[in-house]
């Protein structure tokens, strides 16, 4: 059975001249493995993501054919079962630590928080929030357990956010721009971390880019998301025979360290696509 | 033209320790040519334009334009000649003013005539049109507002520009669009840049010449060719160029 299936998800925000649709109709189903979604800002793969963890901000609503995790239907769920699994069985890891940590809070306690919803806790929820600190390589986990967001440098507040959402060891995480903030070389640290825990303990993972090169190198597969749509799904290592002129041109218009095209080409974009 | 010579910039504040940004870092920029500088976050890259245009203090050395020491603080005449690109034009754009109140600034402060069809000049140069005149920042896409944030560097006729990482609040796609702007501008006016990234691939596609730093410091210069033969001849420049290809599995365990 897969991990996750979406079949026809659908996110509709209201506006002034009624509601737009910025998901169209998207499906795939997700093993233990490395899905990338790719596309650029406004495509709707953030969106595709929040709303897999029901957390589509309102007034927007998702509705899906079918949106069911590990076997459980997520649509309709009430919000005692979404507690449940949040944290525990899924969860996402947000963009930017500075936004996405609390700035009044420890650490550790923030680390801890989501062990002492599912019910761990005293010196247990310590030594495991402890040990995932160690898992995401801070070197010094009692200092940064009792340190604050403020104290850390952005890298270090992407760890501390990884081992937040892995502490609790659920079977799907949702990376949403991890390392967008980071710099490159940190960059590769942070998606070493991941790989190495996506492999040890057969989680799946669903990790949203803009980054369609860096994406490729990292994912078993990937989904190219344009204007709420899947235009292209393939393989990564495939990407380079990718045929919607899309995906294409995306990869197309990105420098090369070696190439040198001038002007670079850039992309045409065809009404068709958003079709 | 432009050279910096030992450059240090020290921010201190009371109650803190000193922060020295920038340590002695020395490059020298011909006229005409695109002058890159690579570095991670904290290093120093920004400041250095900061310090060049005079939004950052000099504590040490010397940055001198045509041999001449630049005055402190900086001349409206330097402007006229010296222009920057920031980073974010979803911040760099004041969000209540027009484009036009945008690009009519520069032009009051410096005493220019024929206002309107500089505008209007500018506004074709970049791409946009005469149609934009009059949107507000709110009303543009982010390769839009980059626009404009070069038309308003560009519409004193500038010999300089300095790029402070243009393009990567941008989408790819749009980068690319933004990229061959620049570009073209460079051929057609004979432009100077002085261009900071942390993407080697858009520094090696931009720039002759470039310059890693890292803490503050330079680490090493080199050539665009030396940069693609893979001829670096640091630790910390070989890091970044194996990091610029993406995520590697094989790689050694951290």
């Amino acid at each position: 059975m897969n991990l996750l299936d979406v079949e026809d998800l659908r996110i509709s925000f209201p506006t002034r001249n009624g509601p737009t649709e910025v998901v169209r109709g998207v499906s795939f189903s997700l093993g233990r493995e490395r899905l990338g979604i790719v596309g650029e800002s406004g495509s709707g793969k953030s969106q595709t993501g929040r709303a897999i963890l029901g957390l589509t901000p309102p007034p927007g609503e998702a509705r899906a054919a079918r949106l069911s995790f590990d076997g459980i239907d997520l649509r309709g769920l009430a919000p005692r079962d979404w507690r449940g699994l949040r944290g525990k069985r899924m969860s996402m890891v947000m963009q930017d630590p500075k936004f996405s940590l609390n700035p009044v809070m420890p650490v550790g306690q923030q680390v801890m928080e989501g062990l002492r919803t599912h019910g761990t806790r005293g010196t247990a929820a310590r030594k495991a929030a402890l040990d995932m600190l160690e898992a995401v390589q801070i070197r010094d986990p009692e200092r940064v357990f009792r340190a604050y967001p403020h104290e850390l440098s952005g890298g270090m507040g992407q760890r501390v956010m990884i081992a937040m959402m892995l502490v609790c060891q659920p079977d799907l995480l949702i990376a949403d721009e991890p390392t967008s903030a980071l710099d490159v070389t940190i960059q590769i640290e942070v998606l070493r971390i991941l790989d190495r825990l996506v492999g040890e303990r057969g989680m799946g993972l669903i990790f949203i880019s803009h980054d369609l090169r860096l994406v490729s190198s990292f994912c078993d597969r990937v989904l190219v998301m344009y204007a709420g749509r899947v235009v292209e799904e393939l393989r990564a290592a495939d990407l380079a025979a990718a045929k919607h002129p899309y995906t294409q041109g995306l990869l197309n218009c990105l420098p090369q360290i070696d190439g040198d095209r001038r002007p670079l080409p850039t992309l045409a974009r065809d009404a068709g696509w958003a079709e | 033209m432009l050279k910096i010579d030992g450059l240090e910039v020290t921010f201190s504040r009371a109650g803190a320790d000193p922060v020295r940004a920038v340590r002695g870092v020395s490059f020298e920029v011909a006229q005409g040519e695109s002058y890159g500088i690579v570095g991670e976050s904290g290093s120093g890259k920004s400041t250095v334009l900061r310090a060049i245009c005079g939004l950052a203090p000099t504590t040490g050395g010397q940055i001198t334009l045509e041999g001449t020491p630049l005055p402190a603080p900086r001349s409206p005449a330097f402007y006229r000649r010296v222009q920057m690109v920031f980073q974010d034009p979803y911040a760099s754009l004041h969000p209540r003013h027009t484009v036009d109140t945008v690009l009519s600034e520069p032009l009051a402060i410096q005493g220019f005539e024929r206002r309107e069809a500089r505008i209007e000049a500018a506004l074709t140069d970049v791409g946009l049109g005469p149609d934009f005149r009059f949107r507000y920042p709110h009303q543009l896409s982010g390769g839009q507002r980059q626009r404009v944030a070069v038309a308003r560097a560009l519409i004193l006729e500038p010999q300089i520009l300095l790029l402070d990482e243009p393009t990567s609040a941008l989408d790819a796609s749009i980068q690319a669009e933004v990229l061959n702007l620049l570009d073209r501008l460079r051929a057609e006016r004979g432009l100077t840049y002085v261009m900071v990234s942390h993407d080697l691939a858009v520094i090696s596609h931009m720039c002759e010449r470039l310059l890693v730093m890292q803490h503050g410091q330079a680490v090493e210069e080199l050539s665009r060719e030396a940069l693609r033969a893979r001829a670096a001849s640091t630790d910390y420049t070989r890091r970044l160029l194996k990091a610029s290809v993406g995520y590697t599995r094989e790689d050694a365990p951290a």
